[in-house]
């Protein structure tokens, strides 16, 4: 059995991480937590440049050609950095959408400038409030024109072009829904930028008023593509989240290791000391269950639903309790904007509903596992 | 990333399959496969006879002990090898309950401290289960605190005399042997004082008494030493170094019952398939889908865990400190799963008997168990503080007793 990453995954996770810790500073987070820029824009060339983004895309589209256990390592580090760019929606949801349905002609005009870092994309799949579901999708494509609006779009402000879940029929079934690829900047167009959580992973509403797009895979086919995104970005997210709830846990174990309260480091209290252990449960159980999709997600294995279901449920719930309990091991200080604590928790609950509810992926993983026992 | 053996590994599990097809004790398979969380259960048979039977039969096979030299009855194997057994060995492995804290904790101890002769003489009958070893260290004032023991063993010639009361001993009443630890010194800080020893259990002086437990089985013992006589080459390690011996004891402890966890989850997800509530089947009920789901996670992240630990043993490595997760998530667990499993019954979730129809009255048993499993082999809160210590670095709690004579420390009633 060999269910670790490779000393060349490892290595390239090493190197995520040294180009991070230079690029991507806490202030540099900031400029963008501030509102001063809508992303990182050094950030997000440099990550080009290194061939991050395009790790996972093939070399004849302008990749890297390595593989998902290399993104996966990648995305770790993301997480952990809270790096302030469009990477999960550029990467996760945008060209693996295009990986999965685009003819080759979509694919040789998008994915190497996504790999390049030229071009800005992201999955406009939500209508308002709910979990991914093919009948809360509202906007109408006829013909190719698209209208309606989706909200909330990830980096849809910042977004060049977007991959659209539209309503081609009216059956009540998932063959009612087909996928759109439309360049943001095109007219019928409209963009306004939201207020999140977590101003780092900007959120948007975007308006189709008659805007032209051009079909992405085959008309009816589009749930079956969401579905198959949505787990691989699943897998995907739940690494960053890996990387967050490892680093929260860090900033509260060296937090506790420094500060004196009562005469003594407040580190060497049970209280304190059992609530940074259950958050070394809960980060190692959310990284052997991220390992175990990471393999499935690599590998187009059977089980990857499953996987995944379990990876995102069990890292959601890490780094929200890592988040949530870092700042309460840093007390009043963990409270100011100062300190760094607030970063990790607004990330941890942005990206706990970025793809849907924990209780969609609990729904979720219970109806895969039973499906699973009934084979 | 892959689940493969490597060949060196096929070869070994292919090796491994065979003896196992050839020799395993086939009769009690399906009764074996039915036994689960840890309890088990034979109808017609002596559990510790039939487990003797097979562990002899391994021994005589070149099978026990795997990890062990070969000259102290194992077989040289490296602890991938043993992993692997473990999986090949399959429902017969829970008939190695009677040895596993010998095979675990007492054999490495001795291994680890006995004399040369000491070793020959005991570790290949402790391999062979022909002889059964206990571990002799809680006692009703020192649990968690085992330092804080109580029973004395005062030197007499060449001869030390052993007079009090140890307690949870698994196994003491079938037991041949028993590892002691015991206070030699008083007048020195605690953990200065205790001294290492091994004795025979049908020793003049040794009283083995059933504890009647919470939930009305009884599967440990309290042992009463009345001046019982150990000569003082029975000793492992030098005088007052007793804890120190004690921690080889302990860390073999933590890993030989983290090995085979039950969690309650494939019964409770079994459960809630059948389980037909007022507005059908529970696993339809998003309330319990959530905790299913959770629970769930928690059971596949333990398992995946161990799939990290087993994959740094393939590759020669020593597994990192992530496994020491496991008694602490599934003790939890299974009390958690037990209590909701019940609630999920309504007020005939109190109805305890094997006859009632959900379930056969196993969740209520697990409830009434779970307990323990949360308390034993290091409690819950010795677990995070292994954990915050070991793993995360975090500074030692303010120990009052510390650097206090035995003797001056401050108790109730002694």
């Amino acid at each position: 059995m060999n269910f670790d990453f490779s000393d060349e995954q490892k290595q390239m996770r090493d190197e995520a991480r040294k180009f991070l810790a230079e690029k991507c500073s806490a202030k540099a987070v900031r400029a963008v937590l501030d509102g001063k820029a809508t992303y990182d824009k050094d950030l997000w060339k440099g990550l080009g440049e290194m061939g991050f983004l395009g790790v996972a895309i093939p070399e004849k589209f302008g990749g890297a050609g390595a593989g998902h256990l290399e993104l996966c390592a990648i995305a770790e580090e993301m997480g952990r950095a809270l790096a302030p760019v469009p990477f999960s929606s550029t990467v996760y949801l945008a060209a693996e959408a295009i990986m999965i349905a685009g003819s080759d002609a979509q694919k040789q005009k998008w994915l190497p400038k996504i790999a390049s870092g030229e071009a800005i994309g992201t999955l406009a799949l939500f209508e308002g409030k709910g979990n991914p579901s093919p009948k809360a999708i509202k906007l109408t494509a006829n013909g190719g024109t698209l209208n309606g609006v989706k909200k909330p779009v990830p980096d849809g402000a910042i977004a060049d072009f977007a991959v659209v879940a539209a309503r081609t029929g009216s059956s009540g079934r998932e063959s009612d829904v087909s996928l759109f690829i439309i360049d943001l900047k095109a007219g019928g167009v409209e963009v306004k930028a939201l207020t999140s959580i977590d101003p780092t992973r900007g959120q948007a509403e975007i308006t189709f008023k008659d805007a032209k797009a051009e079909p992405l895979g085959a008309a009816g086919e589009g749930w079956g593509v969401i579905a198959q995104v949505l787990d691989r970005a699943a897998v995907l997210v739940a690494f960053e989240q890996v990387g967050g709830a490892d680093r929260a846990l860090e900033m509260g174990r060296d937090y506790a290791l420094d500060r004196i309260a009562f005469g003594r480091p407040i580190g060497s209290f049970q209280a304190v000391k059992h609530m940074l252990a259950d958050m070394y449960v809960s980060a190692t159980l959310a990284r052997s269950n991220s390992y175990y999709g990471a393999w499935a997600l690599s590998t187009n294995a059977g089980e990857l639903p499953e996987a995944a279901a379990a990876a995102r449920i069990s890292a959601t719930q890490a780094f929200q309790h890592c988040a949530k309990n870092n700042i309460q091991v840093h007390g009043g200080m963990g409270f100011t904007w100062e300190f760094d604590c607030h970063m990790y928790y607004r990330r941890a609950n942005a990206l706990a509903l970025g793809l849907g509810s924990l209780s969609y992926w609990e729904d979720a993983l219970i109806d895969r596992m039973r499906k699973k026992n009934a084979a | 990333m892959n689940f493969d053996d490597t060949a060196q590994e096929a070869e070994f599990r292919k090796l491994a399959r065979k003896w196992i097809e050839a020799n395993a004790p086939k009769e009690f398979e399906e009764e074996l496969s039915k036994s689960s969380l840890g309890r088990i259960k034979l109808a017609n048979h002596d559990m510790v006879e039939v487990g003797k039977a097979w562990q002899k039969k391994k021994s005589d096979g070149g099978w026990a002990c795997l990890h062990w030299p070969k000259e102290y009855g194992g077989r040289g194997a490296t602890p991938i090898e043993r992993v692997i057994w473990q999986q090949e060995e399959g429902v017969y492995g829970k008939l190695t309950q009677p040895f596993q804290i010998g095979e675990g904790m007492c054999g490495p101890t001795v291994m680890a401290w006995g004399s040369e002769e000491a070793k020959r003489r005991y570790l290949p009958k402790l391999a062979s289960g022909e002889e059964i070893w206990c571990q002799l260290f809680s006692e009703p004032s020192a649990g968690s605190d085992v330092a804080g023991l109580r029973t004395r063993a005062e030197k007499n010639g060449d001869n030390w005399v052993v007079n009090g009361q140890k307690i949870w001993t698994s196994g003491a009443h079938y037991s041949d042997y028993g590892l002691l630890i015991a206070r030699t010194d008083p007048n020195v800080p605690k953990h200065k004082g205790l001294t290492m020893f091994f004795l025979s259990m049908k020793s003049p002086g040794v009283e083995v008494r059933p504890i009647k437990q919470a939930n009305g089985m009884q599967e440990f013992n309290e042992v009463y030493f009345t001046d019982v006589v150990i000569s003082d080459s029975q000793r492992l390690g030098a005088v007052g170094d007793g804890w120190n011996v004690s921690l080889t004891t302990l860390m073999n402890e933590r890993m030989s019952i983290g090995a085979r966890l039950a969690t309650g989850v494939p019964e409770m997800f079994e459960f809630c398939s059948n389980l037909m509530l007022d507005d059908g089947l529970a696993i339809d009920d998003p309330a319990v889908r959530s905790k299913l789901a959770s629970w769930a996670v928690k059971s596949s992240g333990l398992k995946y865990t161990s799939y990290r630990a087993i994959s740094a043993l393939s590759k020669g490595e020593r597994p990192g400190p992530e496994n020491s997760i496991g008694k602490l998530v599934s003790g939890m667990m299974l009390q958690d799963i037990a209590a909701y499993a019940m609630d999920l019954q309504g007020a005939a979730g109190t109805l305890a008997g094997e006859a009632e129809e959900e379930a056969r009255g196993q969740f209520q048993q697990m409830l009434l168990s779970s307990p323990s499993m949360r308390i034993a082999g290091g409690s819950d809160e010795i677990l995070r503080n292994i954990i915050a210590e070991r793993v995360l670095g975090l500074p030692g709690d303010i120990r009052v007793d510390k650097d206090v004579p035995y003797n001056k420390i401050p108790t109730k009633g002694r």
